[in-house]
This record gives C-alpha cells, sequence and structure tokens, in this order.
C-alpha cells in the first residue's frame, strides 16, 4: 500500500507532467486562459487517460511483446488514444449530455495532448505492472490538473496587471510557468 | 495569392517559425534545449517527419475522406516517427537514450499534424514538400539557439565540449539546464521575438 501512495506523491508532485516532465504544454497554455476550461480539460485528461492507460498496457502485454512488434507501438498507441476519444465522446453526447456540454470542444483536443501519449509511454518505460499503470495513469493527470488549475487562477489574475507589450500572451505566461515550476521544483527533495 | 515554393519555403523560418510565432511544438522546445546535440537531433528529426508526411498527406489528398482525415494523417505521421525511431536507435544510439521518449512523441508534436490539416490537404506536392521543409528547418534553428543559450549558459559546454573563453572562474548558473529555466528562457525568447516584429 505504501508502495502505491509513494506513486501517487511522485507522479501529482516530484515529477510532474506539466511542470517537470514538459508534457502537455499546448493545452496547458491554450486552456488555461479561464477557470471554466481548465476544469473542462482536467476532468477530460483524467477520464481519458485512465481507459487509455489500462488499454494500452492491455495491448503491449498481449499483443505487441508476444508477437516482437514492438516497434509498433507508436502507432498502436496513437491508434488505441485516438480510438478511446472518439468513443468516450460518442459515450457521452448519447449518456451525459451535461458532461459532453461542458467537456465538448476539448475532447478532440486530448488525442494531440502529449500528456496523455507520453503517460502510456512511461507506464512501459518503468515496467508498471497493470494496477501500477492504473494509479499512475489516474495520478499523473491529476498532476496536470493541479498545475492547469492552479495556473488559470494565476493568470486570471495576469490579466488585471499591466504587462509590458511585447511579454503579453504566450510569453508572459511561460515566465510565469517557469514559477510555478519552480515552486514545484521544491518537492524534489522529498523523493 | 499564388505563392511561389521558394515563398513557403522562407516563411517557416522567419514570419511563421513554428515555435516562436505559431507557438507549435512546445513540449520537446522545453525539454530537449538542455544540450545542444539534443535540441539539433530533435530538430532534424522533426524536419525528417515532416518532409515525408507533407508530401505523402499531399498525395493522398484526393483519397482521405474528408470525414476521417484526422486519423489518417495521424498514421502516416505515426509511420514516418517510426522510420526515424529505427534510424536513430542504429545509427545515433545515445542520442536515442537521451532523447528517450521524446522521440515517439513526435506523433503528437502538433507541427506536422497541423500543417497537413492546415496546409497539405489543401495544396499540391512541392508547395507542401516546400512548407515542410521550411517549418522543419526553421524548427531546428529556434531549438538550437535556445539549447546554445541554455547549454552555454547552464553548464558552460557546446556539445558537451567546455569553453575555454569564458575563462576558469566562469560559474555556470545552473536555473538554466533546469525545468523552471527552461520556460522562463521560452518565455523571454518569445518576448525577443516579438520585440524583433514580423517584418
Amino acid at each position: 500500500m505504501g508502495d502505491y501512495i509513494m506513486l501517487v506523491i511522485s507522479c501529482i508532485f516530484v515529477n510532474n507532467i506539466l511542470l517537470m516532465q514538459y508534457l502537455g504544454n499546448c493545452p496547458f497554455l491554450g486552456t488555461s486562459k479561464k477557470m471554466e476550461t481548465a476544469v473542462g480539460m482536467t476532468m477530460g485528461v483524467i477520464f481519458t487517460l485512465v481507459m487509455t492507460g489500462a488499454l494500452t498496457w492491455v495491448v503491449e502485454y498481449a499483443l505487441l511483446k508476444p508477437f516482437d512488434a514492438q516497434y509498433l507501438r507508436t502507432l498502436a498507441f496513437i491508434l488505441v488514444i485516438a480510438t478511446v476519444v472518439q468513443f468516450v465522446e460518442m459515450y457521452l453526447k448519447k449518456f451525459i449530455p451535461t458532461l459532453y456540454a461542458g467537456l465538448g470542444i476539448y475532447l478532440p483536443l486530448i488525442t494531440t495532448n502529449c500528456a496523455v501519449l507520453g503517460v502510456c509511454f512511461i507506464n512501459i518505460n518503468e515496467n508498471y505492472s497493470f494496477l501500477q499503470t492504473l494509479v499512475s495513469s489516474f495520478a499523473y493527470p491529476a498532476g496536470f490538473g493541479l498545475a492547469l488549475i492552479l495556473f488559470a487562477g494565476v493568470r486570471e489574475r495576469i490579466l488585471l496587471a499591466r504587462v509590458p507589450k511585447p511579454l503579453q500572451e504566450t510569453s508572459i505566461g511561460l515566465a510565469t510557468a517557469g514559477m510555478m515550476s519552480l515552486a514545484f521544483y521544491a518537492f524534489k527533495g522529498m523523493a | 495569392m499564388a505563392k511561389t515554393a521558394f515563398q513557403e519555403f522562407t516563411k517557416g523560418l522567419w514570419t511563421e517559425v513554428p515555435p516562436y510565432r505559431l507557438v507549435l511544438g512546445l513540449c520537446p522546445t522545453l525539454a530537449m534545449t538542455k544540450q545542444v546535440d539534443m535540441g539539433f537531433g530533435m530538430g532534424i528529426a522533426v524536419t525528417f517527419v515532416l518532409v515525408g508526411s507533407n508530401v505523402l498527406i499531399s498525395l493522398l489528398r484526393k483519397v482521405i475522406p474528408k470525414n476521417v482525415r484526422i486519423a489518417c494523417f495521424i498514421v502516416v505521421v505515426a509511420t514516418f516517427v517510426i522510420v526515424v525511431e529505427l534510424l536513430m536507435q542504429a545509427y545515433t544510439y545515445e542520442l536515442f537514450l537521451k532523447m528517450g521518449i521524446f522521440i515517439p512523441l513526435i506523433v503528437v508534436n502538433c507541427i506536422p499534424l497541423g500543417r497537413a490539416e492546415a496546409f497539405c490537404y489543401k495544396k499540391g506536392v512541392l508547395p507542401s514538400f516546400a512548407d515542410g521543409l521550411g517549418m522543419g528547418l526553421g524548427y531546428t534553428i529556434s531549438l538550437t539557439v535556445l539549447a546554445i543559450i541554455r547549454e552555454v549558459l547552464g553548464n558552460g559546454t557546446f556539445f558537451n565540449q567546455p569553453i575555454s573563453f569564458l575563462g576558469p572562474t566562469f560559474q555556470p548558473f545552473a536555473f538554466m539546464i533546469t525545468a523552471p529555466g527552461a520556460f522562463v528562457c521560452l518565455g523571454l525568447m518569445l518576448c525577443i521575438m516579438n520585440l524583433l516584429g514580423k517584418k
């Protein structure tokens, strides 16, 4: 049990996918302008990553490894992700329309979110068991969400500040992300 | 608005440099600029994938149905990424190990997919080739420049060789090669590009 708690802490804080492993920056900068979109994106990523994490693990150990076709991993994983995202979209539209209305436009974006594919690769590279894969597939996007939501809060404040013209928009966003990353850097001492 | 192939090529080098102007493909820009060889290698890998996928998609643009185009683009891009991955594993094994998961992640790098959707699906083969080459080289140069700044200041080395002219008293500021340094550096780089203007 203790191992799993350590894994969760390391995924959320110490190896934060966004600020420490530099994955998923496009949606990070794209959807952090408003709190609502940040929350929507977070929900979507957690939802799809738990499913894709489990599925890619099965694909790796049930299909690719027995047939010695691991060089096809990239192709296989991205197809799994694209399919799952499409499936989730259809399912939500049909059965949970309120959630679909909330996530709507962010769902297709998740396919090209490198955090999703990145976590699937990390799970395989670290030789995680199925249960560990499930835990990390939940904890990594939770860390992603934490950073995204915190950053959205900061960014709403930046809108009120007077930023010099060349620094506006993405530029100041990245510099702010650097400061947040510095804060997360302190967690390295915990590991 | 009939641009020549040469214009399509040069726009990727300055007015539409992917990471700084279009703000695409940021993840490798942050992660792969710790050392110059990583940045340069990443740039070349992306260029190869871009040129290949651009040409193939523009050749297939009449065959690919509109409704499933994104899935088709992903398959084409992923194929070229696998080619790069295998090539790097065979010829530049050390770099391959250093770059780790960022090589397969070129699939979701936004640049190849973005160019396919915005450009190649509508244009002919020659402009697509020029566009891919220009964008790829622009990306390579951007990554290399950022990597030079970070490696020289943060580590006091260039292509892993110590630099002599910095003098024996030079203290590298380690902040530059850490994750926070990457974000701040890229932010300042975007600021400089904004200052220089689009021309």
